[in-house]
């Protein structure tokens, strides 16, 4: 069996980790709804030419629409954000997950591919 | 009867379709990641498999939040993959095998695995990127397609006990069936990554290595992981693991390990590849 400490919840003492869990998807609902519809090539383009009103269309709050408009990954997750819907903002603006690896951490680009580099010696 | 000639993992990282879809196979980052495919297309050309079972996870192609089974399995004629928001070309549809999925959906609420039947599912790179690295010509070869998919999207995902678990009904459930096919199973994803959070580039290469050892050997002894152990260790998208215990639960107890590749890092993640073959 599994030990008690498996009850995961967004609390988990995982350093700079964030568990996705129910209050998570409820809270970021709104923003990984607006991120999913991205699948779409018609709905990037209708937020590529108001990104506001495309906002407000999914009901984002102002935490959330914060976080877009400052292309900030950190505090998306924080707003309930799940990554992998992120990832499909992120591909608007031609970011791909290293980049993303590289803002979150507080790196240049170079940087965080040397430490994943690090890793694997 | 059916016959599980033996299981296979990948990695199914989205820069690896990218990779192929560039033609960038030679590249020195990405040359020891490619030359770990030829033994196994070797060995799918040599068995050739009639239908392959692919275990991977959907990250937000399918499924959305609003309804997320952890476990779903296909059980139509065909498989369309469609864009992803970032790029990726657009695969040409997989042809399925409904009979055989209906079945392991029958068998398997027989024997109390709930499952999501999907009359249409979208499959997106977590089960395209293996199927490009194992058939990479999609010539008149490549089996049948039957997906199944696990949530590692979000919690609660199910323990790594009941993925071994689910692997073992579904093993069964394949063997059962009476036409004289060759199954062979993909587990796909992992190994440790994360893309999230402040440990975003977080890979554990002792811990990748030590779950390739075990899935092989003991994969018992791996069923006595927490999720938090293995996200502690692994990172959040190294829950991915979760796929090759599903995919190991369907061979035979013993395997014999006939090729294995790890290449670090791959995009954020160790990516480890192996062939086991089926004892029985």
């Amino acid at each position: 069996m599994e030990d008690s400490k498996d009850r995961m919840d967004h609390h988990a003492d995982i350093e700079g980790t964030t568990i996705f869990d129910g209050k998570m998807a409820m809270k970021g609902y709104a923003l990984n709804k607006m991120c999913f519809s991205f699948n779409d090539a018609a709905a990037r383009e209708e937020y590529r030419a108001d990104p506001e009103a495309y906002f407000d269309k999914f009901n984002l709050n102002e935490e959330q629409k914060e976080a877009c408009r400052k292309k900030n990954v950190l505090d998306m997750i924080a707003a309930g954000g799940n990554v992998y819907y992120l990832a499909k903002f992120a591909g608007i603006y031609g970011l791909n997950m290293q980049d993303i690896g590289a803002q979150q951490t507080g790196m240049s680009l170079e940087e965080f591919r040397e430490k994943l580099k690090k890793a694997g010696e | 009867m059916a016959k599980i000639i033996g299981g296979l993992t990948t990695s199914h990282i989205p820069a690896i379709g990218n990779a192929i879809a560039t033609n960038k196979q030679d590249d020195p980052y990405w040359k020891s990641f490619f030359e770990g495919y030829p033994p196994v297309q070797e060995w799918l050309n040599r068995h050739k498999p009639d239908v392959a079972v692919v275990i991977y996870n959907d990250h937000g192609l399918n499924f959305f939040l609003d309804k997320m089974p952890t476990f779903a399995i296909g059980a139509a004629h065909e498989y369309h993959n469609a864009d992803e928001g970032w790029g990726l070309p657009t695969l040409a549809p997989y042809q399925g095998d409904a009979p055989l999925s209906w079945h392991i959906i029958e068998q398997m609420v027989n024997d109390e695995f709930d499952i999501t039947s999907c009359q249409e599912i979208l499959v997106d790179h977590g089960f395209t990127v293996p199927m490009q690295l194992f058939w990479p010509d999609r010539g008149g070869d490549m089996p049948r397609v039957i997906p199944v998919s696990a949530n590692t999207v979000q919690h609660p995902i199910p323990t790594i006990k009941r993925c071994l678990d689910f692997g073992k009904s579904l093993g069964r459930a394949i063997r059962s069936w009476p036409e004289d096919v060759k199954v062979v199973v993909l587990g796909t994803g992992g190994l440790s990554h994360q893309l999230d959070g402040k440990r975003a580039g977080h890979i554990n290469k002792e811990f990748d290595l030590m779950c390739m050892e075990k899935i092989v050997t003991d994969p018992e002894e791996l069923t006595r992981i927490s999720r938090h152990e293995l996200i502690r260790q692994a990172g959040s998208q190294g829950s991915e693991f979760i796929m090759w215990m599903m995919m190991r639960g369907a061979l035979s107890e013993k395997v014999r390990k006939i090729h294995q590749n790890y290449s670090i890092p791959i995009s954020n993640t160790g990516a480890g590849t192996m062939i086991l073959e089926n004892l029985d």
